[in-house]
């Protein structure tokens, strides 16, 4: 079992659900990233999902753009970020970590030294936005050749049959993209939200976990109610970009946000 | 036989030139693609579709473009005889027209009430919002703030056209951010929004079929020039921006192995400064904008900025066929630097009173290189993609006039 696989189940036997938080790797600035990460860990994530900044985020909103920007005017590249996970891992071995970004840093990298690296600095799971299972002859075999899990994405628009695809080319768990939109977006349906998932559900085993638009306590349990995990990324990183000149004040704030979300996800369970 | 024969059924069905192009989007987009893929599919084989597309061609653009003999010009330089295929007589002043015309059919028969569109220098937008004025669909264009300020008068323009343009500030305020925001709105409007790309980029359908609604330039060319001096060219001439004036001159002649064909960069200040917008001279596979071709992008695998004297070159990236075509030889991608282009565009203003595009001086730049290697019985095709009077305020500035 792999450790996602591990966390999910551990969580099922508890009757909860997977909260699940995204921070950009090196925002505001690289040296502040393991603490954030230690910070979350403690506020009461199971999962973190560490973006790897790019220049080009064409599927995130300003927010995250904005993030990427700031992380990369500290050069922050794919390989700092894996440097940071393996720092993460000398001190937690349980918290599964996802890396999300988009595919050119891995392509630059080259895709066997980044299966092979990732994997030895602790990675868990590996989303590239901008992959879909079509053109992922090469890398995701290689990724699963290392015990990474692949996670994809899953769209409104998604239609029955490209979803068997999706369920039958990824592991670890799905990530269902709750609306239209890049993230950050705010037209969150969760009635619509629910609907689907649970189709989803019945064609699949694997842990759906739903993102994009997840702003508070109450619409984290209402897509706890209804799905296996819940992502929260925006919400998180623009409090990072206010307070990003006070970063001491960040993981106080990270924790309050956080911890809010886990306390409305967890009494609904 | 041609050695090319192949290259006609490229790309595959999954929109692969070799190694290159393909479909790299986030999921939501997929189903949209497909569905594009689907309707591009049956309505390209549909005689009804082409002869509507033909008659907007005919009466609309102004088409078939002229074929013109630039004599003067090639008798000053003292080698081949230069051709100019006026893409720049087109209604709206360039080749972006064959394009969005093609397109705005697409979005009719999809019957999606509103386009949106990424633009550089502006002729893309212009173009775009001609042809959504004519079809009375709601048209935004993307554009960066930097070229927003660089080409004022195309902006103006769509305004004019009842065309909303939205100035991106995001990363280096240009066109590959244009085409970011594009593809984020296309994310969140995708039922009711028809994305018109401008060029033979983006995922797959979009390098095939950007490709084939230019390619009437090529095919009326073929035909002009076995019309004008009995027999095919020796060598074609583009510039390469996204690649598709290139691509539609280029195509109808891929298996006419005896034709060389040459694509040219925006060598901007020089490629040993760094300065400048030629990915295939000196950049490296990657994915961006949906497609694997070559990039400009640092060794972390970020995209670089570029730089170049027209907006609509300034691009880091280029359409996959064309990265294809490179690796595999069949065409020949060369630079052409900020001075030589001025050189270029104030020759063929004086010499043959026809004001070029900063984009297409590229081409004639080369041209003027290539025909003092060849003779006079020799023929040259030059794609005069598009009229230069957007860009007097650019040149104006650079010869320190202010108009
Ligand atoms: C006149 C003209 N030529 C060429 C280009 C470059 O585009 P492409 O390489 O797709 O032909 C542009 C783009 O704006 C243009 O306006």
């Amino acid at each position: 079992m792999t450790r996602i696989q591990q966390t999910f189940s551990q969580l099922k036997a508890q009757g909860r659900k997977a909260l699940i938080p995204y921070i950009t790797a090196g925002d505001p600035a690289p040296q502040h990233t393991l603490a954030l990460m230690h910070a979350l860990v403690a506020a009461g994530a199971d999962i973190l999902e560490l973006g790897v900044p790019f220049s080009d985020p064409m599927a995130d909103g300003p927010v995250i753009q904005k993030a990427c920007e700031r992380a990369l005017r500290h050069g922050t590249s794919l390989r700092d970020v894996l440097q940071m996970v393996a720092e993460f891992r000398q001190t937690n071995t349980d918290t599964p970590v996802v890396l999300m970004g988009y595919l050119n840093p891995i392509e630059a990298m080259g895709y066997a030294a980044f299966a092979a690296q990732a994997a030895s600095a602790g990675v868990d799971g590996v989303l590239v936005v901008d992959l879909p299972p079509e053109e992922g002859d090469e890398l995701v075999p290689l990724l699963k050749s290392h015990q990474l899990d692949v996670v994809f994405l899953m769209a409104p628009t998604t239609q029955d049959d490209r979803a068997q695809k999706i369920i039958a080319a990824g592991s670890g768990y799905l990530y269902y993209v709750s609306l239209k939109g890049v993230t950050g977006s705010a037209t969150l349906d969760v009635g619509a939200v629910s609907a689907r998932v649970a189709q989803i559900a019945a064609m699949t085993d694997m842990p759906i976990a739903v993102g994009f638009g997840v702003r508070d306590g109450q619409t984290a349990a209402a897509l706890a109610r209804v799905s296996d995990g819940v992502i929260v990324g925006s919400a998180l990183v623009s409090q990072i970009a206010e307070l990003a000149d006070r970063p001491v004040e960040i993981a106080p704030r990270l924790t309050q946000v956080l911890s809010e979300m886990r306390q409305a996800m967890d009494q609904r369970a | 036989m041609s050695r090319y024969a192949d290259l006609l059924n490229l790309p595959d069905a999954r929109g692969h030139f070799g190694p290159y192009g393909g479909r790299f989007v986030s999921e939501t987009l997929s189903y949209a693609l497909e569905q594009l893929d689907e309707q591009y599919t049956r309505l390209s084989a549909c005689p009804d579709f082409q002869a509507e597309f033909d008659r907007d061609l005919a009466r609309y653009v102004g088409r078939p473009s002229p074929l013109y003999h630039a004599e003067r010009w090639s008798k000053r330089l003292g080698g081949a005889q230069i051709w100019l295929k006026r893409e720049d007589l087109n209604h709206t002043g360039a080749h972006k027209v064959n394009n969005t015309v093609g397109q705005a059919l697409l979005a009719k028969y999809s019957g999606k009430p509103r386009v949106i569109a990424e633009t550089g220098a502006g002729q893309h937008g212009v173009a775009t919002a001609t042809v959504a004025a004519r079809l009375g669909l709601k048209c935004q264009v993307y554009m960066g703030a930097e070229d927003v300020q660089r080409q004022a008068p195309n902006v103006y323009r769509m305004k004019l056209l009842g065309a909303e343009v939205i100035p991106v500030e995001s990363g280096s305020r240009t066109l590959k951010d244009a085409m970011n925001e594009a593809l984020r709105d296309w994310v969140t409007n995708v039922d009711d929004t028809f994305y018109i790309i401008g060029t033979v980029a983006g995922p797959h359908p979009y390098p095939k079929l950007v490709r084939d609604f230019n390619s009437v330039t090529g095919r009326e060319a073929r035909q002009q020039c076995l019309d004008s001096f009995g027999r095919l060219p020796d060598a074609l001439i583009a510039c390469v921006g996204g690649g598709s004036n290139a691509m539609g001159l280029f195509y109808p002649f891929l298996t006419d192995d005896e034709v060389a064909m040459y694509g040219v960069e925006a060598g901007g200040d020089g490629l040993e400064t760094g300065r400048h917008a030629a990915p295939l001279n000196a950049g490296r596979p990657g994915v961006l904008h949906g497609n694997r071709t070559y990039l400009m992008e640092d060794e972390a695998g970020q995209i670089l900025e570029t730089h170049s004297i027209s907006a609509g070159l300034d691009y880091p990236g280029v359409g996959p066929e064309h990265a294809y075509l490179k690796d595999i030889g069949r065409v020949q991608y060369k630079v052409a630097t900020d001075a030589q282009v001025m050189q270029a565009f104030e020759d063929l203003c004086r010499i043959e009173g026809i004001i070029p595009a900063l984009e297409s001086s590229h081409a004639l730049a080369y041209a003027s290189q290539l025909a003092v290697t060849m003779t006079p019985d020799q023929h040259l095709v030059v794609n005069l993609s598009g009229r230069g009077d957007k860009d007097i305020m650019t040149v104006a500035r650079l010869q320190g006039i202010s108009l």
